[in-house]
């Protein structure tokens, strides 16, 4: 497969500004995105495909997008090079339409060198001068929005919509538990009951102490080949089959909904893709920054309806060769590690030892076929990237 | 709740906030709090209301957007009383305005068994060290 002849430059915007004392830089990046879409005839709903460097304030294009309000983005590339990044984000962005990931992809660069003193961004403020980082802070990050507090919010809205209860998300805990106590490297491998999860402190209602993940140090790293190398090798094969990603944030504020994750679009995009469904999967990695971050994540994906989520954890559903849905089985980032408060290439990492039937016997699948990792980045509270893994051992 | 059992209460809500981070793009919003006005950018083309504030309408992407002043008045669409802090437990939530759009904030001036999702609020200025003032909300 090549990119040549497989995608089209079709709107190009120069800013006219040479100097831009009352522009943001993220004002910059959208009126950018907008002469862009004017020149080909498009609107930023057409966009779904987004791609940008350092320049954009924020974490990665999260903040962009919301700022923008893009609200159908399904492809994400935040690759930094320098002043190069954005031909290859061209490249990029071509391989990426060849593909199928994404048919209209917007690139921009911005930024205001002359305006901001102090570096990039202008240091963040406080002393009455004007700053000009990622738009969202003035208006949010004083408001001491933490992982626990924001990811909080959501189980709470959850709790409201759909009658979830503290006790059902305690299972999700004891699941990872019994699969932790296995694993030597485990940071909590006693095995907890719901009633240990209750009476832990609380940290952020409803959140309790053991709703939350570990903080841990390490890491992982994964080899992803051609077929040929794969052949070449002497270990199991584990093919990737399905991929989906989605950003999701309060993109304006309207409509507000934190009782589901960008899994709604990253999940259904990697299940056709793979030509598989919920039901055919034999293990899962679910992202566990906290029990409601596996909850809703395991609705969004198809695994049970919308609103069932607490009934379908509970009773030990999740808890291999018990319930019908084995999930992190290395004990997860509740019991086990979240490498610099990054837990998703673990995910991965457990998935491929279980199709591989390398996971710990007392906790192994039995011919474990396929298996699906995802992870939520950010907050779910406020602006994350979800993505979703579908693998198959080959035989 | 009698006065009797005051003591039993728990510590009425506050935070201490710290100065935001103001941009060119953001700057009339701040130096209307400085007046103790609220404002919203409304766009003049699909009459929507937007948070936090944007010059492009993340809606519909036109650049005819409009600071406008509100009330500051909606419910409670979620919230968490953050218990582990060094400086004494306090409230984030979101408030979904009657213009529309939901804003994160803190609440203060109430005690936490009085927050409930679907709650009456209103806005008002909470001063901080070397900045403007910011906006929490309470129960109206």
């Amino acid at each position: 497969m090549s990119i040549k002849g497989k995608a089209y430059i079709m709107g190009a915007f120069e800013h006219p500004l040479r100097d831009a004392p009352n522009h943001s830089t993220p004002q910059l990046h959208a009126e950018c995105a907008k002469g862009a879409l004017e020149d080909a005839g498009l609107t930023k709903d057409d966009i779904d495909g987004y791609f940008c460097a350092g320049d954009a304030p924020g974490f990665g294009g999260m903040s962009m997008i919301d700022y923008m309000g893009l609200k159908n983005v399904r492809h994400m590339d935040s690759t930094e090079t320098g002043g190069s990044s954005y031909l290859l984000h061209v490249g990029h962005a071509a391989q990426a339409i060849a593909e199928g990931k994404c048919k209209v992809a917007l690139i921009t660069l911005a930024g205001r060198p002359r305006q901001n003193q102090g570096g990039r961004f202008g240091g963040f403020g406080g002393g009455g001068g004007l700053t000009d980082g990622p738009p969202e802070n003035g208006f949010e990050n004083i408001y001491g929005g933490t992982t626990h507090n924001t990811y909080a919010m959501c189980a709470a809205r959850h709790m409201y919509e759909y009658g979830t209860t503290s006790e059902q998300l305690a299972w999700i805990k004891v699941a990872a538990s019994h699969h932790a106590q296995w694993n030597e490297h485990a940071m909590l491998r006693d095995v907890v009951t719901v009633e240990d999860v209750l009476n832990s402190p609380m940290i952020a209602d409803p959140l309790h102490r053991l709703d939350c993940c570990v903080v841990s140090d390490g890491g992982g790293a994964l080899i992803v080949t051609s077929p040929e190398i794969a052949k070449s090798l002497n270990r199991p094969k584990v093919k990737i089959i399905g991929a989906g990603e989605a950003p999701k944030g309060p993109k304006g504020g309207r409509d507000l909904d934190l009782t589901h994750s960008g899994a709604v679009w990253s999940g259904p995009i990697a299940f056709e893709e793979a030509g598989v469904k919920p039901s055919d999967i034999r293990y899962a990695s679910i992202y566990d920054s906290f029990t409601i971050t596996v909850l809703m994540q395991l609705e969004d994906l198809g695994f049970c309806e919308k609103g069932q989520g607490g009934k379908f954890v509970a009773d030990g559903n999740l808890i291999s060769g018990v319930g019908k849905l084995p999930f992190n089985t290395d004990g997860g980032g509740l019991c086990n590690n979240h490498p610099t408060n990054r837990g998703g290439i673990t995910k991965v990492i457990e998935a491929v030892r279980q199709l591989r039937g390398e996971a710990h016997p007392k906790v192994q699948v039995p011919n474990c076929d396929l298996a699906l990792a995802h992870g939520t980045g950010g907050s779910l509270g406020t602006r994350h990237g979800s993505a979703t893994v579908i693998m198959e051992r080959e035989a | 709740m009698s006065d009797a059992t005051t003591q039993e209460r728990p510590a009425t809500l506050s935070r201490k906030i710290p100065a935001p981070a103001v941009t060119i793009e953001s700057k009339p919003f701040w130096d209307a709090a400085k007046e103790g006005r609220f404002l919203i950018k409304k766009c003049n083309d699909c009459n929507e209301a937007h948070w936090y504030p944007r010059a492009l309408c993340p809606f519909c992407f036109s650049d005819k957007t409009e600071w406008v002043e509100s009330p500051g008045e909606g419910v409670i669409y979620t919230f968490s009383v953050m218990r582990r802090s060094p400086t004494g437990p306090y409230a984030i939530g979101y408030v979904t305005l009657d213009e529309g759009p939901a804003v994160l904030t803190n609440f203060v001036d109430c005690t936490p068994d009085q927050l409930k999702i679907g709650l009456r609020v209103k806005v008002k200025f909470q001063d901080t060290e070397k900045g403007p003032p910011v906006p929490v909300f309470s129960p109206l």
